[in-house]
């Protein structure tokens, strides 16, 4: 348990799990909480935000200085984690998009950086922002849902425009109408295809959310334990580093799968 | 679960991550990538070339070595036939030389005996009158003989 003495377990998990939110005046209740959607979690945005220009911006560095001879250690690196992306999309996805690789290596590297944040000690971010006056933080951008659906949504929307793009508004309409039973059946093909491709968003979000949640969530837990956390949270941070790899890929993946989805006829 | 407008920031950070990756990192990498295994194929395949060259190279010295042995001795033969028939010719000139001079010395030495018996002849001549005066001077004329010696002279 932190130094936050005063607080029962139920106040202390309930803090951590609280997003730093601003809103407008209007949208505040008498205690100051925010309701309703016009309010931001200004820690989710900052964090995100940051990790993406630190890391995209080093990688554009980089790559904006790559060389063909013999790769220094950091392009090294970086050609690897890309060219791992690259072969997976080239695997799976058979079209030609100048999309589907970019949009598979921002997936991967951006999941996986906010999901390391889990890596750090749950009370160290918390603490260290409390002491410049932020009362809530919650430092694992992944465990906010509204930036998995935002992910996953504009991971559908682009879904969408690939399909119109391959197909045309007409292959694309007669493919919802007509696969998988034959245009006969045409209202339950369109009911399965509505069920289909609204379940693909919602899985992609909840899975990662769900998660990184339960990840911080058993952090947190073990954070209770006083100095039993000490043999407990190595393990389960070591296990936890598995989890981080593994749903950063798996989104990754499943985007590239769907994307070749939409960009095959069936 | 609480979704709210940062639903909205987000996608617009996505976006924007989307858009640098497609743009500032992933072209140059590809090209680097790309480029780097063009530059090693090529490394290999003249890597290839070069040790096909070499092999030729080394078949090509191969052939002029043996050339050049047989040539060379082809001229050692040549040249021994040559220094061979110099010395026969040599030889040949040799002798018909000393036959030349050997002739030359035969026909002096019957010319010198002709000329000797010539003058044996004479001598024997002159020293049979010489003898037969002394004998004749008693008793016969030379004169009167002179017949019987021309033809004595003849008869020699």
């Amino acid at each position: 348990m932190s130094a936050e003495g005063g607080l029962t377990t139920t106040g202390y998990i309930q803090h951590h799990l609280t997003n730093l939110t601003v809103c407008s005046d209007a949208a505040r209740d008498a205690a100051g909480h925010c309701h309703g959607f016009w309010s931001f979690h200004l820690d989710t945005l900052v964090i995100s935000g940051l990790l993406g220009i630190v890391f995209f911006g080093l990688m554009a560095k980089v790559a904006g200085k790559a060389t063909s001879g013999v790769p220094g250690g950091l392009q090294n690196f970086i050609e690897m984690v890309v060219g791992l992306v690259d072969q997976q999309v080239k695997d799976t996805f058979h079209g030609k998009s100048a999309l589907v690789t970019p949009l598979a290596i921002t997936i991967f590297v951006w999941v996986f950086v906010m999901n390391a944040m889990d890596l750090i000690p749950v009370d160290f971010l918390p603490l260290a922002a409390g002491a410049v006056g932020i009362h809530y933080l919650k430092a694992v951008p992944t465990t906010d849902p509204n930036l998995t659906f935002a992910m996953s949504i504009t991971v559908f929307c682009i879904m969408i425009w690939m399909n119109l793009k391959v197909k045309g508004v007409g292959g694309f309409l007669h493919e919802v109408f007509s696969a998988p039973f034959g245009i006969k059946l045409a209202p339950v093909n369109f009911i399965f295809r509505v069920v289909e491709d609204i379940a693909k968003p919602i899985s992609l979000a909840l899975r990662l959310f769900g998660n990184m949640y339960a990840g911080e969530m058993v952090f947190i837990l073990i954070a209770l334990l006083g100095i039993w956390q000490l043999p407990l949270a190595l393990p389960w941070a070591l296990f936890h580093i598995l989890i981080i790899t593994l749903q950063a890929f798996v989104f990754m993946m499943l985007t590239i799968v769907y994307m070749s989805m939409a960009a095959e006829s069936h | 679960m609480n979704i709210n407008a940062t639903l909205i920031g987000q996608a617009i950070w996505f976006a924007v991550f989307i858009w640098i990756t497609m743009k500032y990192v992933w072209p140059p990498l590809q090209k680097a990538m790309a480029d780097r295994q063009a530059q090693i194929a090529e490394g290999l395949a003249a890597a290839e070339r070069g040790k096909h060259e070499q092999e030729l190279a080394a078949k090509r010295s191969a052939d002029a070595l043996r050339e050049a042995k047989e040539k060379s001795a082809d001229l050692v033969a040549q040249a021994e036939k040559r220094a061979q028939q110099i010395v026969e010719e040599a030889k040949g000139n040799a002798k018909v030389e000393a036959d030349k001079v050997v002739a030359g010395a035969k026909a002096e030495i019957e010319q010198e005996v002709e000329r000797a018996k010539q003058q044996l002849r004479e001598r024997v001549a002159e020293l049979a009158v010489a003898g037969a005066e002394k004998i004749l001077r008693k008793e016969i004329n030379a004169s009167a003989h002179a017949d019987m010696l021309v033809a004595l002279k003849q008869d020699l």
